[in-house]
C-alpha cells in the first residue's frame, strides 16, 4: 500500500495537524513503509475470528451510586489553559 | 551489614539501613540528588529534578521512622516517569505540547507511592508520549545509555532505566504499551515488570493506547520490583479498566522455589533475527533454571510473528483518538496569533507534537478512516484475538514462557531513526504480552560485547507473583543484576 502527497495532506487535515513541506515528503515515504509492513496481516486467516478490543475478556463497565463525588475545581484546572476570561476558554471567533 | 555505598544498594537494603538508623532519608536523598545533578549533562535521564520537595518529603519520612510509624517503603527515594501526573510539578510526557503543564492532581500511582512514604526525586525523561524504542523522540533530547553514552538506553522509559542503571536512584516508575519497560530494562541491565492489563491504576497516567497501556516498575532487582508493585497495584474506581482482584504481598511470595516450574521456551523468538551471542546468554539462564529443578519445553506461538503489524494498527489508532484532546484550548501548547479555530487546532498540534507522534497520529487516522477501517483496524483486532489465543493455549501446558527481551544489545544513537519500521522491529518479542494483556518482566541474564541483555518471562493474567519469584530465583544464582557501569560505581 503506498500513499501520495494528497493522501498525506488529507490525513493531516482529518487529524488537524499542520505540516511543513519537508514533513509531507517524509511522511509519504515513512507511512508508505509502515502500511507495507502492516500489510503482512493479510497473511493471517481470520475467517470466523471475533475482533478483540480489550485484553481481559468478560470485563464490564461498573455502575456506581448516583452521588456527587467530584467538587468544582474549574479555576484550578483552568490555570493550565492558554487563555481564559471569566471562567471561559477563549478561542478565535467562530460565528461572525 | 553491607558496606556498599548508599547508591549501590537495593531498596530492600536501603530500608534495612534506614530502620537501623545507619543513615537518614535526608542523607540518602542528598546523596542521590547530587548524583542526579552530576549525571544530567552526560545521561539526560531527567526532565525535572525536584530537590526542594524531595528534601521536605525525606525529612517527613525521617520523622515517621523516628516515631516508629515507618512502612516498608518509608524514606526510600524513587523517580517517576514524566508520564505520571504530579500535583504542582511539571508533567511534560516528553513533549513540547506539555512543556509548561503543571498537573493539578496526582496520578493514583504517585499518590499511592507518596502515601507509602517514598521520596520523589524528580521526573524521568522519556520518548514523547511514550512513542519510541530508543528514547530519541523526547522534546528534551535523547537519554544516553550509562554502559556507553554513544548508545541508546531503550525506550520509551529510557530515563527511568538509565537512572536506575547508573544508580542515580534505586527504583523508578515506568509504563509499557509495547515493551517500554522491558526493552529499556534489557538494554540497561535493570529489572523491569509490566503487570497485567488493569493490575495498576492508570488514573493520571497520560494515555497513549488505552487497550495496551499499563504502569509498572524498573529497579535493580526482582525483590525491589515486588516491594514497589505491592504498594502500586490494586483497584481504583477512577480507572474504568482497573480490575478488582486482591493484591498479594509480592515480596512475601518471592521465596517460591523454581523446582517443578514448567517453563515454555518460545520457539518463534529464537527462529530469526536473534543475535547469536544473545541466544547463548539466554540458553545459559535456562540452564540455571534447569539446575534448580524447573522443566523446560519448547512452545510454539504460531501467530506471534504478526505482533508488530497488529500493534502498528491498534496502537496508532488508539493514539490518534487519545491525542485528539490536545487542541490548544484547555491546556498544552497554543500557537501564536491563530487566524481562526481550525488554524488554532492545526498549528497548535503541528508545533506541539514531534515527528514520531505526528507519524503515529496520522497512521491511526488513516487506518480508522472511511474505507480502511475493516481492512486495517478490524483485521488487526482479529489477528490480536489469534495471538492472544496462542498464549492461552501455551499456558495450558506451562507456567511461564521465556525468551529474549530484545534481538540485540543496545544500539547506537541515530542508528534506527531514519526508518521507523526498523525501529518498530525492536519490540518484536515484547508486543505480544501487551496485545494479550499479560504480565511480563525482563531480567538481566548476561553480557554481550560488554553490554547487558535481558531474559523475558511472560505469565498468565495476574501471575505477577510467579514471574517475580522466577526472576528472584535467577538473581539468587547469578549476579548479572548487581553489575554497575564502571563510571557510575
Amino acid at each position: 500500500m503506498s500513499v501520495n502527497r494528497s493522501d498525506i495532506e488529507n490525513i493531516a487535515r482529518l487529524a488537524r495537524l499542520s505540516l511543513k513541506e519537508d514533513e509531507v515528503a517524509g511522511y509519504v515515504e515513512t507511512l508508505g513503509n509502515i502500511l507495507a509492513m502492516v500489510g503482512q496481516l493479510d497473511r493471517a486467516d481470520t475467517a470466523g475470528v471475533d475482533p478483540m478490543a480489550h485484553p481481559l475478556a468478560g470485563q464490564t463497565q461498573r455502575l456506581r451510586p448516583d452521588e456527587v463525588t467530584e467538587t468544582d475545581r474549574h479555576a484550578l484546572y483552568q490555570e493550565n489553559a492558554p487563555r481564559v476570561e471569566g471562567g471561559y476558554y477563549i478561542v478565535p471567533r467562530v460565528i461572525e | 551489614m553491607s558496606a556498599a555505598p548508599l547508591h549501590a544498594r537495593t531498596l530492600a537494603e536501603l530500608a534495612a539501613g534506614l530502620a537501623a538508623r545507619e543513615f537518614s532519608s535526608v542523607e540518602l536523598t542528598r546523596h542521590l540528588l547530587a548524583r542526579l545533578e552530576t549525571a544530567q549533562p552526560q545521561l539526560n535521564a531527567m526532565v525535572s529534578i525536584t530537590a526542594e520537595t524531595a528534601l521536605a518529603a525525606a525529612a517527613q519520612a525521617d520523622g515517621a521512622i523516628a516515631a516508629g510509624k515507618a512502612g516498608p517503603l518509608t524514606g526510600l527515594p524513587i523517580v517517576h516517569k514524566d508520564i505520571f501526573c504530579t500535583q504542582g510539578v511539571r508533567t511534560t510526557c516528553g513533549s513540547r505540547m506539555l512543556e509548561n503543564f503543571v498537573s493539578p492532581y496526582d496520578a493514583t500511582v504517585v499518590a499511592k507511592l507518596k502515601a507509602a512514604g517514598t521520596v520523589m526525586l524528580g521526573k524521568s525523561n522519556m520518548d514523547e508520549f511514550a512513542m519510541g524504542s530508543s528514547n530519541e523522540t523526547s522534546h528534551f533530547g535523547p537519554v544516553r545509555n550509562p554502559w556507553d553514552t554513544t548508545l541508546v538506553p531503550g525506550g520509551s522509559s529510557g530515563g527511568s532505566a538509565a537512572a536506575v542503571c547508573a544508580r542515580l536512584v534505586p527504583a523508578a516508575t515506568a509504563t509499557d504499551t509495547g515493551g517500554s519497560i522491558r526493552q529499556p530494562a534489557a538494554l540497561t541491565g535493570t529489572t523491569g515488570l509490566k503487570p497485567t492489563y488493569g493490575r495498576v491504576s492508570r488514573y493520571g497516567m497520560i494515555a497513549f493506547a488505552s487497550s495496551l497501556d499499563q504502569a509498572g516498575v524498573l529497579a535493580a532487582s526482582a525483590e525491589d520490583c515486588a516491594l514497589l508493585l505491592t504498594a502500586m497495584a490494586g483497584f481504583d474506581p477512577r480507572d474504568s479498566t482497573s480490575v478488582d482482584v486482591p493484591v498479594p504481598d509480592y515480596a512475601a511470595a518471592l521465596g517460591a522455589s523454581a523446582k517443578g516450574l514448567r517453563i515454555g521456551v518460545v520457539k518463534e523468538f529464537f527462529d530469526t533475527g536473534l543475535d547469536a551471542d544473545n541466544e547463548r546468554q539466554l540458553r545459559a539462564a535456562l540452564a540455571v533454571y534447569a539446575s534448580l529443578g524447573a522443566t523446560i519445553e519448547e512452545v510454539s506461538l504460531p501467530n506471534v510473528g504478526l505482533s508488530v503489524p497488529t500493534y502498528y494498527v491498534v496502537a496508532p489508532a488508539e493514539c490518534s483518538s487519545n491525542l485528539a484532546r490536545f487542541d490548544g484550548v484547555r491546556f498544552g501548547h497554543r500557537c501564536e496569533k491563530p487566524k481562526d479555530l481550525l488554524d488554532l487546532y492545526q498549528r497548535s498540534r503541528g508545533e506541539g507534537f514531534g515527528a514520531e507522534v505526528k507519524r503515529r497520529i496520522m497512521t491511526g487516522t488513516y487506518v480508522l478512516s472511511a474505507g480502511y477501517y475493516d481492512a486495517y483496524y478490524l483485521k488487526a483486532q482479529r489477528v490480536r484475538q489469534l495471538i492472544s489465543a496462542d498464549f492461552a493455549r501455551a499456558f495450558e501446558r506451562v507456567d511461564v514462557l521465556m525468551g529474549p527481551t530484545t534481538p540485540t544489545p543496545a544500539f547506537a544513537l541515530g542508528a534506527k531513526t531514519a526508518d521507523p519500521v526498523t525501529m518498530y522491529l525492536n519490540d518484536i518479542y515484547t508486543i505480544g504480552a501487551n496485545l494479550a494483556g499479560l504480565p511480563a518482566l525482563s531480567v538481566p541474564c548476561g553480557f554481550v560485547r560488554d553490554l547487558p541483555v535481558g531474559l523475558q518471562i511472560v505469565g498468565p493474567h495476574f501471575s505477577e507473583a510467579k514471574l517475580l519469584a522466577a526472576a528472584h530465583a535467577l538473581q539468587r544464582e547469578t549476579d548479572w543484576h548487581r553489575q554497575i557501569p564502571r563510571l557510575w560505581l
